[in-house]
């Protein structure tokens, strides 16, 4: 087989990190979840912006609104840009269920750029420009509205917020823990390995939704939310770090009988040298790994919590608090929009193992 | 082996005794005692409370002792099957237990053989057929599988069959059995209603373990002895689940242990969603009103499964791989 020189000479010479970054390329479900979590963080960090209604916004004259139509066809055939009908409220007297009509001869074009509610973007500066809109009285709702006719849409986007910087957050704290008892126990090994993997196996055994919810259910209830956003995060990474524990236990274990580990003993390195600028750096892609396949565990674990109601609470907006609106059987059925944040949940649990699993394949370039 | 299943007997009861700590620590974490709460609901509902009666309870649990006597007390009374006692119910803990707890047990046991049944299979076939458009479809499911956490999907099927089917699928009885003794006919009844949360349980463990057979039994078929076996010319299905299969599902002998916690979580959480009648939704009632006497007793209870479980999955195990028995290492 012949190869171009050139693209060979690029192999030879190329970076690890290049290296991964080429094998990460040919992963094809890597790449959608790569984008599709880009994606997500991107609305969760400028929700404000990208939502059309502030979150706790009630439009009274729309409870429990069905999702918006966009037309590009109004009621006499012609073509226009994009638009939604105004909708006149009515009740089905067999149900009672809240029906809304739409009205063709009142058309709300979609603009962009439009004013609408006010906000402190990243608590800085106020303003009230949002991405996308109709013009007063018109009312989009992407995804309809709740029982207190607050948008879905613009919910499910400062609600992701909140769930993926716990996950985010829950994941650098059980790093941090699995980093500091994985470390001591795989490198001092002896009476310390033991008691930590003692203190892991017990931890484990716990079935964790019912310790979570022990935990939890423990937090006095006039706690104010922030404390009770950090006290949750904590919790659920409390029970994550142990699989990080093990695996950096793990390597540390083959690892510190290495020659260059020797080498830097012997060049009068520390223990904490050792660790941190010899030991971890040759393993650092497997603990990325680890920690990206760990965050839609936390993620899952808060929304469970948060939809029994001993999670988070409202004010604070998270999926699960969305999703505790939709507990009820009869109430789903009448307004099957209500679970739009399961495929928000679902698409972020989904991203996220698409990526774990093309850089666990990536990471080795060496190894074809 | 008997020597093994003593060494291992020996190890859990450190295990038991922590998990007893930490359940009881759990119980101690709200402010205040439950008797303190008792009385709050008494007053509340305007009866009179019984001084003699307070001090008989606080007798009984010790609560004006320190906090480890109160803790020996207690896991002394659990050791002689005593709970303690429920002020929500008002009952002892220990008849609502047995009312919930084999339920939650059964779905469990019905669960693990569900997932065998159909991971095994599934996944024998997907890695005989690599590639093929029946493994990619069954990947794909298996991903979506992994992905959808129980009490969604349970939330998802709960909808779809009210929404579509025009059927409840809540509960585990149907409501003229609900409060009936146990007969033949409810019993009938209750198969009617399980398989709903044993797959919804089940499917996400199903898809892991697809994943696993597939992943080690194409491993194995790549292994000179299949070659050799094959030259032989020993039939395909004979040669495949006598010699590759068996090796490749050793591993998942070992997880049933670790699939309990995972299994007790995720029946926990469905129960509550479709309202069954095991232990999940008592342990959250018991949580939200601080009955703390039941919530400990189902963790610690729940929690036992687990070590159990461990224990009877290292001794299959150990019973199907000499290796473990003789007591050889296992590689790092």
């Amino acid at each position: 087989m012949k190869t171009d020189p050139q693209k060979e000479e690029r192999y030879l010479n190329a970076s690890t990190r290049q290296l991964v970054w080429w094998a990460y390329k040919k992963h094809f479900l890597a790449m959608v979840g790569l984008i599709a979590i880009c994606g997500l963080y991107f609305s969760a960090i400028f929700c404000e912006f990208l939502a059309p209604y502030d979150k706790d916004t009630r439009h009274f004259e729309h409870v429990y609104a069905p999702p918006s139509k966009i037309r590009v066809i109004d009621h006499e055939g012609r073509w226009r840009w994009p638009f939604v009908f105004g909708t006149v409220m009515d009740i089905d007297m067999e149900t009672q269920a809240i029906r809304y009509v739409e009205c063709p001869d009142i058309v709300h074009p979609i603009e962009l750029w439009v004013r609408g509610d006010t906000y402190y973007f990243w608590g800085l500066w106020r303003t009230n420009i949002h991405l996308f809109g109709v013009p007063k009285p018109g009312k989009i709702f992407l995804f309809g509205t709740d029982r207190m006719g607050r948008d879905m849409f613009s919910r499910c986007l400062y609600g992701s917020r909140i769930s993926l910087s716990i996950g985010m957050l829950g994941v650098m704290l059980s790093l941090g823990l699995g980093l500091l008892f994985g470390g001591i126990s795989g490198y001092f090994g002896g009476i310390s390995d033991g008691i930590i993997q003692r203190v892991i196996e017990i931890i484990r055994c716990f079935p964790s939704i019912p310790l979570w919810m022990g935990l939890s259910a423990a937090m006095p209830p006039h706690w104010p939310s922030l404390k009770v956003y950090f006290v949750i995060t904590l919790i659920i990474s409390l029970i994550g770090w142990t699989d990080l524990a093990r695996m950096v236990r793990g390597k540390l274990m083959a690892l510190r009988e290495e020659e260059f580990v020797l080498a830097a003993r012997f060049a009068g390195a520390g223990h904490f040298r050792i660790i941190f600028r010899h030991l971890l750096p040759s393993f650092t892609s497997h603990i990325i790994v680890t920690v990206t396949l760990a965050i839609p565990s936390m993620i899952l674990a808060e929304t469970a919590l948060s939809f029994l109601g001993i999670g988070l609470r409202p004010p604070i907006t998270s999926l699960g608090v969305l999703l505790k609106e939709a507990q009820n059987v009869t109430t789903i059925a009448l307004y099957p929009w209500l679970l739009i944040p399961v495929a928000f949940v679902i698409a972020t649990v989904l991203a996220f193992n698409f990526v774990g699993d093309g850089l666990r394949d990536a990471v080795d370039p060496y190894s074809r | 082996m008997l020597a093994y299943v003593v060494r291992r007997l020996l190890i859990m009861i450190p295990t038991l005794i922590a998990i007893s700590m930490i359940s009881f620590a759990i119980i101690q974490l709200p402010p205040g005692d439950f008797l303190t709460t008792y009385v709050a609901q008494l007053s509340v509902s305007g009866e009179a409370v019984d001084e003699a009666e307070l001090d008989s309870l606080k007798n009984r649990f010790g609560l004006d002792k320190p906090i480890y006597e109160q803790y020996v007390l207690w896991a002394w009374n659990f050791l002689h099957g005593d709970f303690g006692h429920s002020f929500e119910w008002n009952k002892p803990v220990a008849t609502l237990v047995g009312e919930r707890l084999p339920l939650t047990i059964l779905i469990s046991v019905c669960t693990i053989i569900f997932t065998w049944l159909v991971a095994l299979p599934i996944g024998i076939y997907s890695a005989v057929r690599q590639y093929s458009w029946v493994d990619y479809v069954l990947t794909l499911i298996g991903f979506i599988g992994l992905a959808t956490p129980n009490f969604l999907f349970a939330l998802v099927l709960l909808w779809f069959s009210y929404a579509y089917l025009g059927m409840s699928i809540g509960g585990l009885f149907s409501p003229e059995f609900a409060d009936a003794p146990w007969t033949a006919a409810k019993f009938l009844d209750m198969l009617k209603h399980l398989w709903i949360p044993v797959v919804i349980v089940g499917t996400g463990h199903t898809a892991k373990f697809i994943r696993i057979i597939r992943g080690n039994l194409l491993d194995e078929l790549r292994k000179p002895y299949v070659v050799t076996a094959r030259a032989k010319g020993l039939s395909e299905t004979k040669l495949i689940l006598k010699y590759p299969v068996r090796v490749a599902i050793n591993p998942l002998v070992s997880t049933i242990g670790w699939t309990l916690p995972e299994l007790v979580s995720g029946i926990a959480i469905t129960a509550i969603v479709l309202n069954l009648p095991t232990s999940g939704p008592l342990l959250l009632g018991a949580l939200m009103s601080q009955d703390m006497h039941l919530a400990g007793s189902f963790l610690m209870l729940l929690s036992m499964l687990t070590v159990v479980g461990t224990l009877l999955s290292d001794i299959l195990l150990a019973w199907v791989d000499p290796r473990i028995r003789f007591g050889t290492r296992e590689g790092v």
